[in-house]
């Protein structure tokens, strides 16, 4: 029992990064029709802007953790928005091109990365209470993986409350399901592309710096380990919804988890979900049918 | 004479590199309906998508003088510009009201009108915009675009596919819309037309092959089967 719980808590504490990866992922593929592969250097360098600010001013602190939290958002934010204003901006409709811009880019600043804080993974440190556990009907639990899933909950719900009661959330809301005719009232749907890299990057960045928590270093490489998964959950949950990936968020991790235990071959499984959602349903779980 | 509000010069579009509007050359004048005719797939509705900047395009369109076929549409709408689209397009997943709310670019929209043309959609505020019938979506659309002061509104073909109670209200509240700014109306309904336009652009694989005095097209029932190949009550009698 204390495994499955074990299991079942670590799963959703992954889901949980993957959520946060997720998130940005679908809301920029269904606002603009950008499969953005650079999303996961928005991550890394979230992570290492949170890791410079705990190795700085001292990693043990609550406080510099939350600052850490905040500059890897905003630092996410800002790398996600120059990355639309100077790169994907020109590409719109051009989607070959979007694709190998944003690949080159992640490609770039992996390079830049390893230039910048050397190829090898960084050990980090925390708030003594990250680095314990907390026993949940029986089973250890690192308590990392709540802090991953009370900041997962907390984006969603924060995302969920700017889409339904703003009005650049009903422009991104309109923009999804008919972009010509929100430019056709007279929008300039432009605003609303850079804001949605803006949040999808600062929840990249934000899941950074938990992901260098949840893993235990952080590296160069962080980002692409993760994104190939939330790109994976981006398409079960269904491209454009926001509740869709939080639902194939949690299925995928906990799914790999047990099958990581059990049998070894997590992500294989993870592949034949995906494979098995595209035969079954191929606009994923909560998307729109074309 | 007093100049068009609107007046467009060679306009030709392209989509996915197919030419879909050839040589289009007309003036909308400043008060009344103008309307666009011709038989489907001709190019009236590309070339009110074109106009609007939602399809490349070449050619000049001045708006009261000033060019705006360099402008993004966005850019078109907000100098004054209203677009009703074929099909309606309204927002499935968001509710009558967020539909008008997102509409709403003037500092003091016209709810009141609105409300006044359309009272079924104040009682359905709160719907789904996809859960509505054809007739009350199309009240959306229309709603959306007088919701604003326009200097000149785009409809195309408000009527399709509506039952003809329905069709008769879209009439009415497209009169009501042409007494405070002029129309250019895509429309195969000849009732319609007879009833609200004053001038009529008939266009030809993608070319105006007419212009002139509604009236007057629609008092020679052999021209009107030449130019858009249909029988008018006359001339099957």
């Amino acid at each position: 029992m204390s495994t499955i719980v074990l299991l079942l808590i670590t799963g959703l504490g992954l889901g949980a990064l993957y959520f946060l990866v997720a998130s940005g992922l679908s809301l920029i593929y269904g606002l603009m029709g950008v499969l953005n592969f650079a999303h996961g250097s928005f991550l890394t360098l979230g992570a290492f802007a949170g890791w410079e600010v705990a190795r700085r001013l001292g990693a043990d602190s609550w406080g510099v953790f939350g600052l850490a939290l905040v500059v890897g958002a905003a630092v996410g934010a800002a790398f996600a928005a120059l990355t639309e204003l100077l790169l994907v901006r020109r590409l719109y409709e051009r989607h070959i091109e979007q694709v190998l811009v944003t690949v080159g880019l992640a490609l770039a600043t992996v390079a830049l990365f390893e230039g910048t804080w050397g190829s090898d993974p960084e050990f980090i440190e925390g708030p003594a209470w990250l680095r314990g556990t907390t026993d949940v009907a029986g089973a250890p639990v690192p308590n990392d993986r709540f802090l991953a899933i009370g900041a997962a909950v907390l984006v969603l719900i924060g995302i969920v409350l700017f889409l339904r009661y703003t009005r650049f959330g009903l422009i991104i809301r309109a923009g999804v399901e008919n972009r010509a005719m929100v430019t056709a009232l007279g929008i300039d749907v432009r605003k609303a592309f850079t804001l949605v890299f803006a949040v999808g990057g600062a929840a990249a960045g934000l899941g950074g710096v938990l992901a260098s928590q949840y893993f235990g270093y952080v590296s160069p490489h962080l980002g692409a380990q993760l994104l190939i998964f939330a790109f994976i959950v981006t398409v079960i949950g269904g491209l454009g919804s926001l509740t869709g990936a939080a639902v194939a968020a949690v299925l995928v991790a906990v799914l790999q988890q047990f099958a990581n235990y059990y049998w070894g071959y997590g992500d294989l499984v993870v592949v034949l979900l995906l494979a098995l959602v595209l035969l079954v349903r191929p606009s994923g779980l909560l998307g729109r049918r074309a | 004479m007093t100049e068009p509000i609107l007046r467009v010069t060679n306009l030709r579009a392209t989509v996915a590199g197919q030419q879909v509007v050839e040589d289009v050359t007309f003036d909308v004048p400043a008060t009344g309906v103008t309307a666009v005719l011709g038989r489907n797939g001709v190019g009236k509705t590309s070339t009110l998508k074109a106009l609007l900047g939602l399809y490349a395009r070449t050619g000049e369109v001045t708006l009261a003088g000033e060019r705006i076929d360099r402008l993004s549409t966005d850019r078109i709408v907000r100098r004054g510009v209203g677009y009703v689209p074929e099909d309606r397009e309204v927002f499935a997943g968001l509710t009558v009201a967020e539909n008008l709310r997102l509409a709403e670019r003037d500092a003091a929209p016209r709810r009141e009108l609105v409300a006044d043309l359309f009272p079924d959609l104040v009682r359905r505020s709160a719907q789904r915009a996809g859960t509505l019938s054809g007739g009350q979506q199309q009240m959306v659309s229309l709603a959306r675009a007088l919701l604003n002061d326009n200097r000149l509104l785009l409809v195309d073909e408000p009527t399709k596919g509506l039952a003809p109670k329905i069709v008769g209200q879209v009439a009415t509240a497209l009169a009501e819309a042409a007494a405070t700014a002029p129309v250019l109306l895509v429309e195969q309904n000849l009732e319609v037309i007879e009833r609200l336009a004053t001038t009529v652009v008939v266009i030809d694989a993608g070319r105006v092959v007419h212009t002139g005095d509604a009236a007057e097209l629609l008092d020679d029932p052999d021209r009107i089967q030449r130019l858009l190949g249909v029988h008018t009550s006359e001339n099957a009698a």
